[in-house]
Parts: structure tokens; sequence; C-alpha cells
């Protein structure tokens, strides 16, 4: 138990650091520019108004399922960096499937719903292919699709455009999708005029299966398996070019719910509007969280405060809003310093303690003392 | 786990790099713009609350455009201003907070600069009755607190379509858009209409640099100097660009090429524009946003706000032809005509 107790410090003490080493190179560059310091601070950590919790908790809800998209590939050592991709492809068609109403209300969503993650993963999938059958790399393959996702939607919404709002307008989007089918949302917050999307119970389902698939099944074994020692993994009968290629589409079908909750409960359409950018928002995400459902839930909190908190930065203290870049930019590296900084303590701090047990006259057998 | 971890590092730094390198060219204007703010306090209760779109202050061209207006209402008006501009890939309930904010902070007189900011300013101006609203470039909010503020390209883009006309040797133009949206196509139907007009065997070539949602069209040099130069080889010699900051690489293009022209836009871009190549700059169709943000504050320090469309036109000067370099100053009698019959009604140019 004790032990236990330590280890949690130790966990803690990586992201409390790197938020640290983040205020501190902040503060600096700020000093640097000639801003006023405190004046950022107090802004950027002010109390939120009602109305901006709601906003961050909906942009955690979109980052969350980025970054757990991300995470999938990362437990099997694969970097899906076409997370970007996936999501507009899927909000894309998603968009254009839920837009023709086949069906009625809730069932509508879950078609859209369903045709998201079936994007996803296929375009996803490319790259699994590919790495599985020709050994191209999946930080190359996916880049690429990025790039060719990015056309082939810019390409397609030219044909699936709804023209229904006349000329002389700006905004390309696909048709709406019924009213039936639009999510209002959850007044969660008092006193907040805009409400929490519904989907936010996707995420949290995303989380919980995430959690449970990849910690507590033979599959989710296999998957972190494969990604640690592929040879043990061979070694113990799991078919790694197979698990390849299904968490390829796995993390892609995750990913194509990113664009959901803007899609049903915001926008209502796929048009030049949506949302860029989310999907190396997950990178940065899953980093921060550490591959832990729970970790990544409150990278993407931590997120989406910035983003918000960005606005008033510029009304209330006459700071570019680009800061937030830098200090999120700042956290990531902090972050991934500060892990190692962590480990290697705790390695040292567990070889002096078996140093220490052996030392001394009642230590018991060198066996024991390593357990 | 470790080499994804540091490729990932690595990558999703450059990525918010790149988003932050590609919001804003110059990252300490908008506190330069913000500083004096408070000042204006004298001129009375109308305070302006300015929303730029991604570039803001600092862009050479629309917003800056927007920045002049603002900045003339706050010399000779006195109103107190604050500004605020957009990030590269921000969720579009930034952009609603953006509005939101300038309003709580007691900003009651928005200008949203951008057709981008259509859906935000609808939710939030019916959440805020009592605030005026004026929308730039777009049509698509409307309300009885809204002023939609736009321009008739096309008649400028006729204007410029008869100079092109008469001053091409080869009777062959050329015309850069730098996004296919029904905005741009309005200053590629004048300009094709007017050079028709007045030269009706003339060929046209028209080139769109991208089609949305891929916005990159309006900043990518790039692209507009490879566009421009084949319209060049395949013998034009005159291109007229409508496509931003891609606008640098069609003026590259045309520098290259002796005795061909350029037509700039928006701005007089042989006055802003890269000094090197100002001497090929023909014209430029000027686009007056800063007269119609300027138009606004007054309007409402006045208490003439009128809601729906603010149309500015030949007749208002909201467009105009740039004379700098006077290389149009031989056509000056014909423009002059061509212009009193677009305002008569006699011409009438196509929007799309």
């Amino acid at each position: 138990m004790k032990l236990d107790a330590r280890r949690i410090g130790l966990s803690l003490l990586a992201p409390v650091l790197a938020l640290v080493v983040a205020f501190v190179i902040t503060s600096l560059i700020l000093l640097l520019a000639g801003d006023p310091v405190a004046e950022v601070w107090s802004t950027l950590l002010r109390e939120p108004r009602p109305r901006t919790v709601v906003n961050i908790l909906n942009g955690a809800v979109v980052y969350y399922l980025s970054a757990i998209a991300v995470a999938i590939g990362f437990r099997m050592n694969l970097f899906n960096i076409g997370v970007e991709g996936q999501y507009r492809i899927a909000a894309f068609c998603a968009a254009v499937v839920a837009a023709q109403g086949y069906l009625p209300g809730f069932l509508n969503i879950l078609l859209g719903l369903a045709t998201a993650m079936v994007a996803g993963g296929l375009w996803a999938g490319i790259a699994g292919y590919l790495k599985v059958k020709r050994g191209v790399s999946e930080v190359i393959s996916t880049i690429m699709l990025n790039a060719i996702a990015t056309s082939l939607v810019a390409w397609l919404l030219t044909k699936a455009r709804d023209t229904s709002a006349g000329s002389g307008s700006n905004v390309t989007n696909t048709k709406a999708i019924p009213q039936s089918s639009q999510l209002d949302g959850f007044a969660l917050v008092p006193g907040a005029s805009n409400k929490v999307y519904t989907l936010l119970v996707l995420a949290v389902l995303v989380g919980v299966l995430y959690w449970f698939v990849l910690g507590k099944t033979r599959f989710g074994f296999d998957l972190r398996a494969a990604g640690q020692s592929e040879t043990a993994a061979v070694a113990s009968g799991v078919k790694v070019p197979r698990m390849v290629l299904t968490t390829m589409i796995l993390s892609g079908a995750v990913a194509g719910l990113v664009g959901m909750p803007l899609l049903f409960g915001q926008d209502h359409n796929y048009g030049t509007t949506f949302q860029p950018g989310l999907g190396f928002a997950g990178i940065g995400i899953a980093l921060l969280g550490r591959n832990n459902p729970i970790g990544i839930g409150i990278g993407a909190l931590l997120w989406s405060y910035l983003d918000q908190q960005s606005n008033s930065l510029q009304i209330t203290a006459g700071v570019a809003p680009e800061l937030v870049f830098i200090i999120q930019g700042v956290i990531v590296l902090a972050v991934v310093i500060a892990y190692e900084l962590v480990r290697r303590l705790s390695v040292r701090l567990e070889q002096s303690k078996v140093a220490r047990e052996l030392a001394s006259p009642s230590a018991p057998t060198p066996e024991g003392a390593t357990a | 786990m470790n080499r994804s971890l540091k490729v990932a590092a690595a990558v999703s730094v450059a990525s918010i790099a790149l988003a932050a390198c590609g919001s804003n060219s110059s990252g300490d204007t908008p506190s330069a713009g913000a500083g004096g703010s408070a000042a204006g306090s004298a001129g009375g209760n109308v305070k302006v609350g300015m929303a730029y779109d991604v570039g803001g202050r600092g862009d050479q061209s629309f917003n800056d455009s927007a920045a002049a207006g603002l900045d003339k209402a706050k010399s000779e008006l006195g109103v107190a201003v604050k500004e605020s501009t957009a990030s590269a890939g921000e969720a579009e309930s930034a952009r609603e907070e953006r509005l939101q904010q300038l309003i709580e902070a007691g900003y009651n007189n928005i200008v949203a600069v951008g057709f981008a900011y259509a859906p935000s300013v609808a939710k939030v101006a019916k959440d805020n009755p009592e605030v005026k609203f004026a929308l730039i470039d777009s049509t698509d909010a409307k309300g009885a607190n809204i002023q939609n503020v736009v321009f008739s390209e096309q008649e400028g883009s006729y204007l410029a379509g008869v100079v092109a006309a008469k001053k091409s040797k080869t009777h062959h133009i050329g015309f850069v858009g730098g996004v296919q949206t029904d905005l741009i196509k309005k200053f590629e139907a004048g300009y094709t209409a007017g050079a028709k007009a007045t030269d009706p065997s003339i060929k046209v070539d028209v080139k769109y640099l991208t089609q949305p949602p891929d916005f990159s069209g309006f900043g990518d040099p790039a692209k507009g100097k490879t566009a421009a130069e084949g319209m060049l080889s395949s013998g034009a010699d005159i291109v007229y660009h409508a496509s931003g900051g891609s606008g640098a690489g069609v003026f590259t293009a045309v520098k290259a090429k002796p005795g061909a022209w350029a037509i700039g836009v928006d701005s007089d871009q042989a006055k802003t524009a890269a000094a090197n190549v100002r001497d090929i700059i023909l014209t430029s169709v000027v686009k007056r946003v800063d007269v119609g943000v300027f138009e606004f504050i007054k309007q409402d320090k006045e208490g003439t706000f009128k809601s729906g469309e603010a149309v500015y036109d030949l007749k208002s000067n909201g467009v105009e032809l740039a004379t700098t370099g006077n290389h149009i100053g031989d056509l000056k009698a014909e423009l002059d005509k061509v212009k009193a019959d677009i305002i008569a009604g006699t011409i009438v140019v196509p929007s799309k």
C-alpha cells in the first residue's frame, strides 16, 4: 500500500511539473515581449462564466474523442496522425447520410454515428493495409491521407452542396440534417444560456469502453502486448499484422465520432464552418493524459479551458490569443520531459530502496526485495 | 511507446506552431491595437467592438481596410473601440464567444469582419436585441439589429474588364480567383462582361486556385504564380486577380513577362503590394470596406442605424478603380461614361 501511495504521487508529479514549467516559460516569453504578465495570468485563471463553462465542456467532449482515437493507436505503438483526415471524411459522410432522413429521429442519429465510424474506420484502414502488406510507415501514409481527405471532401462538397440558400452566399455546406435528429443538449450548467452537447454521453461511453476493452479483455491484452514487444506477442500466439489492421480501423472508427457532437449538436451540416484541427489537438492531449481514459479527460478539459479563456485574453488583457498556442505547445513538450524525469527518479528511488534493504542486516532474501 | 512519444510530441508541437504561424503574421499587432482603446471615451456612448477574421489587423488587405475605417471613426467621431481577432481553426463557439465577450465588456456596436461570422452573428444578435451589428460581406444572417454591409464587386470588376480589353494587345486576358465561392464569382462575372462588351472577340482565361472548404487559395502566392504563368504563356497579357494574399504570386509572374500588366483588388495595390512589383499594376478594383465600417459607426452615433443590406456600389463610391501611376488616365472619359451608364442602369452588370 505504501508503495502505491508513492506511485500515485510520482504519476501526479509529472503533469504538475509540466504545468509549472509551462507557467514559467510562458511568463518569460510575456516578459520578453513586454506584455503584462500579471494581467495575462489573472485573465486566464479567472473563474469562467457559466456560458464559458458550457463551451469548455463542449470543446472537451470533442477533444476527448479525438485523443482517445489517437491513444488507441499509441497503446499498440501505432502512430495514427491521420485522425484529422479521418474525422473530416467521417463527418462529411455522416452529414450527407443523416441529411437524407432515411430513418426517423433517434434512429437517424444512430445511422449517422454508424456511417461516421465506418467511414473513419475505412479511411484509417487504408493506412493499416499499407503498413501490413507493404510495410509503409503509418506516420507517412496517414499524413498523406490527411491531405487527400481534405481535397476529397472539398471536391465532394461542391457536388453535395446545399443550394437552397440562394446565390451570393459564401457559406458552402451540405444539406442540414432533419429537425427531428438535431440534438438540443443538456442544460447542465445553471445560469448558462447555451447547452452541453447531448453527445457528451457518447464521449463518456467511448471512454468507458476504451478502459474496459483495452484493460480488461483478451483483445486488449493482445493489443498492448503487440505494442510493447512484437516478438513476445508473436510467441504468445498473437497475429500481429491482423492486430495492426484492427487497431488502425478501431482508431479510425473512434476518430470518425470526433465530429459527431458538432454535427448533431451545433452545425447540423458539414461545411466551411466545420471546425478543423481537432485531430492534431488530440495527439497532444493523448500525450498529456498518458493514454489513460481519466488522464485524457483532464487533458481535454485543460486544452478546452485554455482555448476558451484565450478570447478574453485579447479583450481584457490586450494580448494576442496565439499566446495560448505557445502555452499548449510548451505544456506538451514539458509533459514529455517531465515524464522521462519522473521515470528516472522512480527508477533511482527503487534502486536506492533495494540497496538499502540489501545493506540492512535484517534484509530478507534479495529476490524478495526486488518484488 | 518511446518512439511514438517522441514523434508525437514533435508533431503536436509543430502543428500548434503552424497554427500560430498561419493565423497571424504579426503577433504583436492586436495588443498594439487594443492598447489605446479606452482613450476614446470622450466621444459619447458609442463603443465599437471589432471582430476581425483570421489575419486581423496587418493583413494588408481585407482586415486592414476594415481597420482603416475603424481608425477613422475613432479619430473623427471619437468613439471607443476594442479589437479582437479570430484564430485559425477555432471552434464555431469561439466566434460566438468573441462577440459575446465584446458585448459584455460594454461594446454595443459590433462589426463582424468577414462572412465567416455569419452563423455566429445570427445567434448572438438574437440573444442581444439591443446591440447593433454590422456583418461585412454576407447576407447569410439577417435581423432587425443586423446591417449586412455588402459591395457591388461586379461593378468595379466590370470597369476593370473594360480597362483590360482596351489595354490588351493580344486580345487575351486572364482572371485568377482565390476560392471558388459566389463572392469571387461576382468579380469574375463583372470582369468578363466588361471585357466582352468592349471587345466581343476577346479571350478570357479563368482559373480558381482552390474550392471551398479549402480556403488556402486566399493565401497561397505559389498557386497564384503558377496560375498566372499558365495564362501568360498561353498568350494573355493582362491578369486580374481576386485572390487575397495569393495575388503576390500573380504579380511576380506578371513582372517576369515584359509588357504584361496585372490588376489588383480590394486595396490600391500599386501602393500596398511589394515595392518591386508596383510598377506592373495597371489599376486596382478598390473595395471600400473602410467606408462601410465608418458609415455603420457614423449611423450608430447619429442614431440613423438601418438594418438589412447596405450596398456599397459604384454610385456610392463603395467600389472604384485606383488611378495610382496614372496608367489608365487615357481611358478616363470612356470609364466615366461606362460608370455613368452602370449607375443609370443602362448597363446591367451580371453578378454570376
